[in-house]
Order: structure tokens, then sequence, then C-alpha cells
């Protein structure tokens, strides 16, 4: 790198520095994952320890061994499969349902960007949409439009279309006076600002909204089965129908998949995050 | 919110401003909305080869006065002419955009400006050559000092080789050795790059150095306390700051500083 005598030395990028920061980056990184495998220990063993108490009363259906879930969830001929047909299913209604609230949140953050006047005309009901109680909705939804894959699409959106509205907006409107005004002074158009300035400055809140509405996702898929039996059912139905039939393995098994999903949907789109803007912001 | 109406850039009319003359305020003054008044009966010229320096305390408008020359907010009294559409601006802080490097920073006017991707790549390496910074193109502004956000902010300007370079305080944020070699860089540039300059600064040492003219405004309502004329020549030796001339009329401005702010 051919430095010139003038320039101040202090940020040079010295190779030396990059790989101390590295290393710092790892140790800091190798001291994060243990802590929370020592708690799932910790918790396994105190769940072990409930599960043999149930046991003795006659009530291993309430809290079944461990094991007994694994090999619900992985090696059981008869549930395994029923497991990852409904994690398909209920996956795909979470996925169309964050799509959708991708977009709609997006375009509606975006047209409140524009004009004070519409942001005053429509951020509450962003909020009043926050507000209501998705559940009290849930059966005139199923009662309007059926029991099926279309009502557990729109619990799903929401639920989570909320996180993106705000988010997006939030990251929109970042973007600091003087930086709007250089744009102001080159006669930057509206088109321009937005592409330019405004939405690459909001990608770091879109993408904490993204994570967050990820995860609200899922739980607008588990609910929306759990109130629509009919059509493709997922997780939600898996669950009330093994509690009903005092099936705790599979209980158990159908509960900590829909909350893997969960965690899955999470730590992916923080990793698309990290992809998209992690050279430029640290998205943690 | 944000309003995107193309700037409404102070009309020119070449008639009335003499020759040579870029910024032209007659009597402008300027009531916000609010009802406060931040400028009145400014009379401010700046010519072709001229830098001067607006020193003032704070909130005494200077900030205004810049963003009117600029076309970012009009006067609402005066007269205030500018006789040129080539106007760099430089902001307190280098508002570079984050996730650009230093070379996309460096294009963004002339992006903006429209201007072809070859052209403007071509203008912004021979900006970045000139404020020093070769080498660092690909480098992302978390990764740059202040010092150096501040020359990368100065590159972008250059791109659009101003006739008239506005500045708002461009150094005030930084440590007392990088001001001092920035001031430096700032000489060199207008005298091989012959803008004129309207510098805003509240240090009168910084004042005294840079420009040919010093003005010295008092606060609320600002106005016009005092002009100095810099006899120093250019390209200016970075030891005259430790002369008894540069003391002496440091002193001065200082002296016209006080006396307007009691």
């Amino acid at each position: 790198m051919a430095l010139s005598p003038q320039v101040t030395s202090a940020a040079i990028p010295d190779p030396s520095q990059r790989q101390a920061r590295i290393n710092r980056v790892y140790a800091h990184r190798s001291s994060l994952w243990w802590p929370p495998v020592v708690v799932l220990a910790a918790l396994v063993g105190l769940w072990y320890l409930l599960a043999n108490y149930y046991a003795s009363q006659q009530l291993a259906f309430l809290v079944p061994y461990p094991h007994l879930v694994i090999k619900a969830a992985f090696a059981d001929p008869l549930f395994t499969p029923q497991l990852v047909a409904d994690l398909g299913n209920s996956a795909q209604v979470a996925l169309t349902g964050l799509t959708i609230a991708i977009v709609i949140g997006v375009v509606w953050a975006t047209l409140m960007s524009q004009a004070k006047w519409v942001e005053r005309s429509l951020y509450p009901y962003a909020v009043v949409l926050q507000c209501i109680p998705v559940l009290a909705l849930v059966p005139l939804i199923g009662a309007l439009f059926g029991y099926e894959f279309l009502s557990r699409v729109i619990v799903t959106v929401l639920i989570s279309v909320f996180p993106m509205v705000s988010n997006t907006l939030f990251g929109l409107q970042s973007t600091d006076l003087a930086q709007r005004e250089l744009f102001k002074l080159q006669g930057a158009s509206r088109w321009t600002t937005l592409t330019k300035l405004q939405f690459p400055a909001a990608l770091p809140s879109i993408f904490v909204g993204l994570r967050n509405a990820a995860g609200l996702s899922v739980i607008g898929a588990i609910v929306g089965d759990q109130f629509f039996q009919r059509g493709t059912p997922g997780l939600g139905v898996l669950i009330q129908v093994s509690t009903s039939r005092l099936n705790g393995a599979g209980t158990y098994a159908a509960i900590l998949t829909a909350s893997l999903l969960g965690v899955a949907v999470f730590l992916f789109f923080g990793w698309i995050g990290r992809l998209a803007i992690g050279k430029w912001y640290d998205f943690s | 919110m944000l309003s995107m109406s193309a700037p409404a850039l102070t009309k020119p009319s070449r008639s009335a401003a003499p020759h040579g003359t870029l910024l032209d305020f007659r009597d402008v003054a300027m009531q916000f909305p609010n009802g406060t008044i931040a400028l009145s009966g400014i009379d401010l010229t700046v010519n072709r080869g001229e830098f001067v320096t607006v020193v003032g305390p704070s909130g005494c408008g200077k900030s205004t006065l810049l963003r009117i020359a600029s076309g970012l907010e009009t006067a609402s009294a005066g007269i205030a002419e500018i006789d040129t559409k080539r106007i760099g601006y430089v902001f307190q802080d280098a508002t570079l955009l984050p996730w650009r490097t230093v070379q996309d920073n460096v294009e963004l006017l002339a992006e903006l400006g429209g201007m072809k991707p070859k052209e403007r790549r071509a203008r912004a390496q021979e900006a970045i050559d000139l404020v020093g910074l070769s080498g660092f193109e690909k480098n992302l502004p978390k990764q740059l000092s202040g010092g150096m956000k501040m020359r990368t902010s100065l590159a972008r300007s250059l791109t659009l080789e101003p006739e008239l370079f506005l500045f708002d305080e461009p150094f005030g944020a930084l440590d007392e050795i990088t001001r001092e070699r920035l001031n430096d860089e700032l000489l060199r540039l207008f005298v091989e790059k012959q803008f004129a300059g309207l510098f805003i600064t509240h240090s009168v040492s910084e004042a005294v150095y840079l420009s040919t003219k010093v003005v010295v405004m008092s606060g609320r309502p600002g106005s016009i306390v005092g002009t100095f004329d810099v006899p120093f020549p250019m390209p200016r030796d970075p030891d005259i700051r430790f002369t008894a001339e540069f003391a002496e009329l440091v002193g001065e401005v200082s002296h016209a500083l006080r006396e307007g702010h009691s």
C-alpha cells in the first residue's frame, strides 16, 4: 500500500493488527459458545429429575424422558415422518407469511417515509395492528377465509408485519440532515435519495426487523394451525393431537421442533444480515 | 421531514455583480419562521482568488450565512447573488456514506450529477491523490481516522471542480495537529486549484492563517462587526504562524470578536 507522508497513521490497516483483531474476535466467539452449552446440560439434567418424578407418579406423559423425546423426533417409524411433514408445512406457512410481511412492511414504511402527512395518517394503524390481540381475530379470520392455508398465512402476516414496518421506517428516517442536504445540493431526486441514501442506511434496522419478524412468523404459523385444523396441518396441529393422545414424547418432540424452527429462521436471517451489511455495520 | 425539491439556488444575475465576484451579499437578513432573527444587514463579497473566513461566536448565524450561500436556505431579506453553479460544500461532519468505500464516496457527487462512470472514476482518483489518500481507495469510512474522513469529504467536493468552496467549520472536531495539517493542505489546494473560499470557523488563528480576508461576526442577530485583510502572501509559509505580525493580527481579530460579543 503506497502511503503518502501526509496521511495520518492512526487508521492504517496494518496486517498484523488485523490478525490481532481477528484473533480477538475468535477468542470472543469461543468464550461465547460454552456457557449456553453448560446451561443446556443443566436443563437436561433437571429435565431427567422431573421426568423421573413424574414417572414415579404414573404421569410419564406429562414430562417424558429426554431420550424418549429424541427417539420420537428421529427414530419413531410412526411419529417421525409425520413430524417432518408437519415441519415442512409449518415452515411453508411461516416463510410465505414472512415474505408477504416483508413486502407489506417495506412498502408501508417507504410510503410513510416520503411525507409527514402519510406517516401521520398510516402509522397509527401500524400501532393498532400491533395492539390487536391477534388471537381474538383468529376465529373471525377462519370464518372469513376458510380454515386452511390462506388463513394460516394471514395470521402469520398479522403477527409479523409490525416489526418490519417500524424498523424499516426507523431505518429510513435514520439518515442525518447533513447527508440529506448533501443529496439535495446535488439536485438528487426523491427516488435517487431513497435508493442511494435512505435504503442503504435503513438496511441495518431492516435486518433487525426481519430477524424479529422471522421469529414471529413461526409463532404465527403454529397459532394459525391450532385454530385451523383443516388443510395441510402443521406442527401446531401435531402438538394438539399428540397432547390429546397423551403422547408425551411426541408432544415434546413437536414443541422442540417448532422452537428449533423459530431459532433456525432467526439465525438464518441474522446470517443473511451479516452477509449483506457486515462489512460496514457491526450487525450482531 | 425532508423536502426533496431541487435546490433553489439564488439566481445569478451577471449584470449586477462586478467582474470576478462570485458571491455578493447585500443587506442580507434571515428571520426564521419561528421569529428568530439569525442574520441582519450582512454585506459580504467573495471574489475570485479570495479566501474569506467568517469567524464568530457559536450561534451567531455564521452557518446560516453559508447555508444561504449554498442555496439550502433562502434569505428573508436583501440580495444574495451567487455567480457560479460550481459550488463545493464541506459540512461540519465528513458526512460519508458508511457503506461506500473511499473511492465510491468520492464519486458520489459526480454520480448524482449524472457523470459517466469512467469519467467520474478518473476524476475521483485525481481528487483522492490530491488530498493524499492514495492507497486508501478501497477502505471503508469506519477504517479511517477523523482527519482521513475529512480528506475524503474534501476530495468528494473537489470532483465538482468548484469555483466557490464553502466550508462549515470542517475541522472543528479534529485534534490540533490534524487540524493544522489539514489547514496546510487546504492552502495548497487553494493555490493549486484556484477556487474562491468562504470558510466558517470559531478559531481566530485558523481564520487568519487560511484567509486573504477575515470577517468578524457578532451574535444574535448575527451581523458583521469587522473586516480584516490578511497581508501574508500565498503560498503561505506554515512558520508564519510564529511571527509577530501574525500574532498581532490574531490579537486584533480577537479583540474585534470580543467587542462584538459584549
